[in-house]
């Protein structure tokens, strides 16, 4: 029940991001059927091609025969390329799924190692040397150190191949870059999640007892750092949606980031919609999974 | 007071406020420090061939591709990054705080309305959204900044509607409350106070996401509308000359990322100082 | 002598010509066959429709995957017959028949005939399909009922036999023939075409020199070699490979590694003069004249710019060589609307020149001798933004302060064709580049009163009846024998249109391309006027 509660909320909440981006985009002053004429075009040109997109029509007219066919699965054709833009998105999504988890895989490997050694030595230098770190990390601007990435290990050693997609060499420094600076958030949790229980009374006990280090730390620490890792993934999934268009751009990564800034530039509407509502279904679905585990790691939250 | 006292115990926030002092200093007074003046395209400032000048002589950091001055664009670049910042980030904790309070407090039915609201927004992909906004308006530092504010202020929102509801609970909101005390004389005292560490944490936090929001937007070319300069769109004018003339990305680069990490550091140990349960949770 | 006059006549007798092939012969070098070339794009390819397509990257492979009737000599602005194996037209100039060659295949295997080419043109000007192009074909008989709605087949176009197509104009058009030559007019089977469920430009079917053999959306696509092309030896190379999503940095990088053939975004500014100082700068830079023309629309429907004083004024307030070296010399100045390689140029006109106290001179005698505050629109891609900051530092030697708005370049065109919005547009980036090589191409749209409308594309709203009365005078001498008075009377329509200077004329602007020390061939195959880069000519040096 509840979970029908919650497939109902997320339909009504992408209804809504639908709308309100095709009223932004209906409000604008630039022209898709002019951008398709092209500059030659007689007036009649414009005209039949705005007709025959629809375009002449009234917004609500519009929104409804879009909003009819997205419920069929149809989510239409770009205005430019006349290809359908689920056909588009399909095949540019596999390289930007690849690209989200390799850059989660990064930040959390390196966010678990930086965070389990802070907690463990906390207080020490190690300890705030790690955690500079991760500010650094989350303050960089992403462009710049993606050119810095690229110069250094692509362009002038030559460990990396520049640009591209499909083979493993190709997906390092792109998820380098997004792993990087994303590690920073993951190790501060880890950290905070660690030290919570290694502040615990029985920890100190078994401590008393006896019980190495290492295997307190692993047996009992860590596992509880576990789940906020997994909720923060889930809140990551929707972050990453927006934030891989820089990364897409600098390395020629042919992902979801590059199409929709072609289609801005191009005014494609239908291409737009598509891209913002497949993230933002991204977003939705990852939230979900972090509220999912929120009452899990901690009871006091009730489910609302 | 206490607070300021806590702040400059610890040499990481210490280090923090200076760096944002340094920068706010700079940012007011660029017009007397700024050697040349930022607009200014001087024939002396390219080669012979036209290409930038590396740093060195009259010019501090170099000169930019139609030859101004590096450092003295990157002076007022501040005002520009700066006050974007603190509008776009005042404008949406105002934002967030009203939204988030008025849920947190109201709860019925509009007040899960307001929150569903605020779903809505969050699930809108941030970066993308700002960048059809920008890229479709006609951009200008206000335009730039109300883009950035409508993309942060959920975040606030959230929180602050969390922690509302858990104020509202305690008991001497029920005990104004039985006392007679209407609602906004409760708003106003004693829950927007509770409040503040909450704003003023989020608020320093979200100025660090403000700056490399616009440097992000600007580098997209859609930010500060030339040629006013702002520390993106000077990369932005110079990414390809990223080999040729690397002073011209490396160290707006370095600007950004101080200043970010800066109210970063200063922001988290606020957040230290006046939420006591984070303490020691880093 | 025999290519002068081809050059200078519209053809009015039977030309049994060559086949285009032999004609890159006797261009420079001799080309070798073989190879498999990488070229590279920033941009994915949006369609390879040849009714829809429009766009710098796509407009040559469109040329090399379709035929047409009529084609270039590789390299110049001369058209011959291609598809067509011979042609007359009749001495009204209103009727044109081609006799078709015969065995010509599709890469279905079907073979080519008649009724494929009436179908091709009618589906480029059927509204149902979109296409940028209808409005090219206006001479064709029957042309206002099919973009009316009222009909889908042009009664201009006729079939006697399997083997013969016969036009009938309701005009003379003396641009007929470059028409029949655009890409709009490729000859497409109507099978594929209703097999590819409305997306025929990702499955594209052609009689053209080369096959599309893959495309991975959003990487690559593979081109390979018909070898039962109907001219010998052409193409030469077997294959190339379009990857895109490059950034033309890296693609440049590759380039200089060996792993890419041509960079198609050519070289970007940074790298421009460290690649021309370098010991094989020479052979990796291919540096053409197009058919371009950079320029600064003064809205002459706005104040202060309905008066003519000012707008001479302005044409005297920018450094135009100044602009040339912020594009690391790969522009010329420019002083009229045509650029130099198209016929009608004057080289003798000298416009106005560089003087900023004749400018101020000029304002103050049109009233304005404080100068006045303006906005000057441009598109937000590099270099753009940063030669409008350069125009804009030059107005405000003369007085004039200018407020820049670089906005994507959808909203400069919507603000420039809404009446009374955008008093300056620097065209940078939207420069008009002509569709074919011809003086009418460079008028009706950008500074005909028919282009001055609504969502038009003439952002000086400039309408001088009398020139348009000229300008179609012009366009209907299709006799040959007239040829020189016609690009003799188009030329003094655009010298005479800078007196009105409803334009600052800036630069005509070179186009650069990188390709690998192993491309061979002329520069003017690389930077083909019609063609932007011949597929059909390039080869590889074994």
């Amino acid at each position: 029940m509840l979970f029908l509660r919650r497939l109902v909320q997320m339909a009504l909440i992408l209804l809504g991001v639908a709308a309100i981006t095709f009223v932004l985009l209906y409000a604008l002053p630039a022209d898709p059927a002019r951008m398709i004429a092209g500059r030659s075009a007689t007036a009649q040109t414009v005209a039949n091609i705005r007709r025959e997109l629809g375009l002449d029509q009234s917004l609500p007219v519009q929104f409804w025969s879009y909003l009819s066919n997205l419920l069929q699965g149809n989510l239409g054709r770009s205005y430019a390329q006349k290809t359908e833009v689920a056909t588009l998105i399909m095949a540019r999504l596999p390289a930007t799924l690849t690209l989200m988890f390799s850059g989660i895989v990064v930040e959390v490997m390196l966010g678990l190692t930086l965070g389990t050694i802070a907690a463990v030595r906390r207080g020490g230098f190690v300890d705030r040397l790690v955690m500079m770190a991760s500010f650094v990390g989350v303050s960089a601007p992403q462009f710049v150190v993606a050119l810095l990435l690229l110069y250094v290990f692509a362009a002038t050693l030559g460990w990396f191949p520049m640009s591209g997609y499909g083979t493993f060499s190709h997906v390092v420094l792109p998820a380098a870059t997004l792993g990087v600076l994303g590690a920073g958030w993951y190790a501060r949790m880890v950290r905070s999640a660690m030290i919570d229980v290694l502040n615990q009374d029985y920890v100190r006990t078994a401590r008393a007892k006896g019980l190495s280090s290492r295997r307190i730390t692993f047996r009992h620490a860590l596992p509880n750092a576990v789940l906020p890792v997994i909720a923060m993934i889930g809140i990551d999934i929707g972050q990453f949606m927006g934030g891989v268009v820089v990364v897409e751009a600098v390395y020629g990564w042919p992902g979801i980031g590059q199409l929709a800034w072609q289609a801005i530039q191009q005014v494609d509407i239908p291409i737009i919609m598509g891209v913002t509502l497949t993230s933002a279904l991204a977003i939705i679905l990852g939230n979900l999974v972090a509220d999912l585990i929120a009452p899990v790691i901690d009871p006091r939250i009730r489910t609302r | 007071m206490r607070v300021m006292k806590e702040l400059l115990r610890q040499p990481v926030a210490l280090f923090g406020i200076l760096i944002v002092l340094t920068v706010v200093i700079a940012a007011l007074a660029a017009p007397m420090i700024a050697p040349f003046d930022p607009d200014n395209q001087m024939f002396d400032g390219l080669s012979l061939e036209g290409a930038p000048l590396p740093p060195g002589g009259p010019f501090l950091l170099g000169t930019d591709t139609l030859g101004r001055d590096l450092f003295s664009r990157l002076l007022y670049g501040a005002r520009t990054s700066l006050i974007i910042g603190l509008v776009a980030n005042g404008v949406a904790v105002t934002i967030g705080l009203f939204v988030g309070i008025v849920a947190g407090y109201v709860r019925g039915f509009f007040g899960t309305l307001l929150m569903r609201f605020t779903d809505l927004m969050m699930a809108f992909p941030a970066l993308l959204l700002a960048i059809v906004l920008a890229a479709l308006l006609r951009p200008s530092l206000w335009i730039v900044a109300m883009v950035i504010a409508l993309v942060n202020w959920v975040q606030v929102a959230r929180i602050v509607y969390t922690e509302t509801r858990g104020l509202v609970e305690r008991d001497f909101i029920m005990a104004e409350r039985s006392l007679g005390a209407g609602h906004g004389r409760i708003l106003f005292l004693h829950i927007l106070p509770h409040l503040m560490p909450t704003a003023i944490v989020w608020g320093t936090l979200g100025i660090a996401t403000t700056v490399l929001l616009e440097a992000t937007l600007s580098f997209l070319g859609i930010g500060v509308q030339p040629p006013q300069p702002s520390w993106g769109n000077i990369i932005f004018e110079s990414q390809s000359y990223f080999q040729a003339a690397p002073w011209l990305v490396f160290f707006p680069g370095a600007i950004i990322l101080l200043t970010a990490l800066s109210f970063n550091l200063v922001g988290d140990a606020l957040r230290d100082i006046l939420d006591p349960t984070q303490r020691g949770r880093g | 002598m025999f290519k002068r006059w081809l050059r200078n006549t519209t053809v009015a007798t039977m030309v049994a010509i060559a086949p285009v092939g032999t004609m890159s012969a006797m261009a420079q070098g001799a080309p070798q066959q073989g190879g498999d070339i990488v070229v590279t794009y920033k941009d994915d390819i949006t369609t390879l429709d040849p009714a829809i397509g429009y766009d710098w990257v796509n407009w040559s492979m469109i040329k090399s995957l379709y035929s047409r009737l009529m084609d270039y000599e590789p390299g110049t602005p001369n058209p011959v017959p291609s598809l067509a194996e011979s042609f007359e037209v009749a001495p009204d100039g209103l009727t044109y028949t081609f006799k078709l060659r015969k065995g010509v295949k599709f890469s279905n295997g079907r073979e080519v005939v008649a009724s494929d080419v009436k179908y091709s043109i009618e589906r480029a000007v059927d509204p149902e399909t979109q296409g940028p192009g209808a409005g090219f074909f206006g001479a064709i008989n029957g042309f206002e009922d099919v973009t009316g709605g009222k009909s889908t087949t042009l009664s201009g176009i006729e079939t006697p036999d399997a083997g013969t197509v016969v036009f009938e104009l309701s005009r003379p058009d003396a641009t007929f023939l470059h028409v029949l030559a655009i890409n709009f007019a490729s000859v497409v089977p109507k099978e594929a075409v209703e097999a590819a469920g409305g997306d025929f430009g990702k499955s594209p079917v052609g009689s053209g020199t080369f096959t599309l053999k893959e495309w991975t959306i959003g990487q690559r696509l593979v081109f390979e070699k018909n070898p039962a092309y109907y001219v010998k030896n052409v193409p030469h190379i077997d294959k190339f490979t379009v990857e895109v999503g490059q950034e033309p940095l890296v693609a440049l990088l590759r380039l200089q590694k060996g792993e890419v053939d041509i960079a198609g975004d050519g070289i970007p500014p940074a790298k421009f003069l460290e690649i021309k100082n370098s010991p094989d700068g020479a052979q990796i830079i291919v540096d053409g004249a197009q058919l371009h023309t950079g320029y600064i629309t003064l809205n002459t429907k706005m104040k202060p710019f309905d008066n003519v004083k000012v707008r001479q004024a302005l044409n005297m307030a920018v450094n135009k060589e100044r602009v040339a070296r912020i594009l690391n010399g790969r522009a010329t100045p420019a002083n009229q609307p045509l650029p130099p390689l198209m016929p009608g140029y004057d080289k003798s006109f000298t416009g106005y020149a560089y003087d900023v106290a004749k400018a101020k001179a000029l304002l103050a005698e049109a009233g304005f001798a404080d100068g006045f505050e303006t906005v000057l629109y441009s598109t937000n891609t590099d270099p753009q933004p940063r030669i409008a900051q350069a125009i804009q530092q030059d107005l405000a030697a003369i007085g004039v302060k200018a407020e820049i708005r670089a906005l994507a370049q959808a909203n400069v065109i919507a603000a420039g064709g809404t009446e009374g919005e955008a008093p300056m547009i620097w065209s940078g980036g939207m420069a008009w580049i002509a569709d074919f090589p011809d003086a009418s191409n460079f008028y009706g749209p950008i500074l005909g009163c028919a282009g001055a409308v609504q969502g038009g594309w003439n952002w000086s709203w400039y309408c001088n009846k009398d020139l348009d009365a000229r300008a179609v005078a012009a366009d209907s001498m299709s006799d040959p024998a007239k040829a020189a008075e016609r690009t003799a009377t188009w030329g003094k329509v655009f010298t005479d249109i800078m007196a009105d200077a409803p334009w600052v004329p800036v630069i005509n602007e070179r186009r650069v391309v990188a390709k690998s020390l192993r491309m061979g061939g002329a520069d003017n195959i690389y930077i083909d006027p019609t063609r932007v880069i011949n597929y059909d000519a390039i080869f590889v040096k074994q």
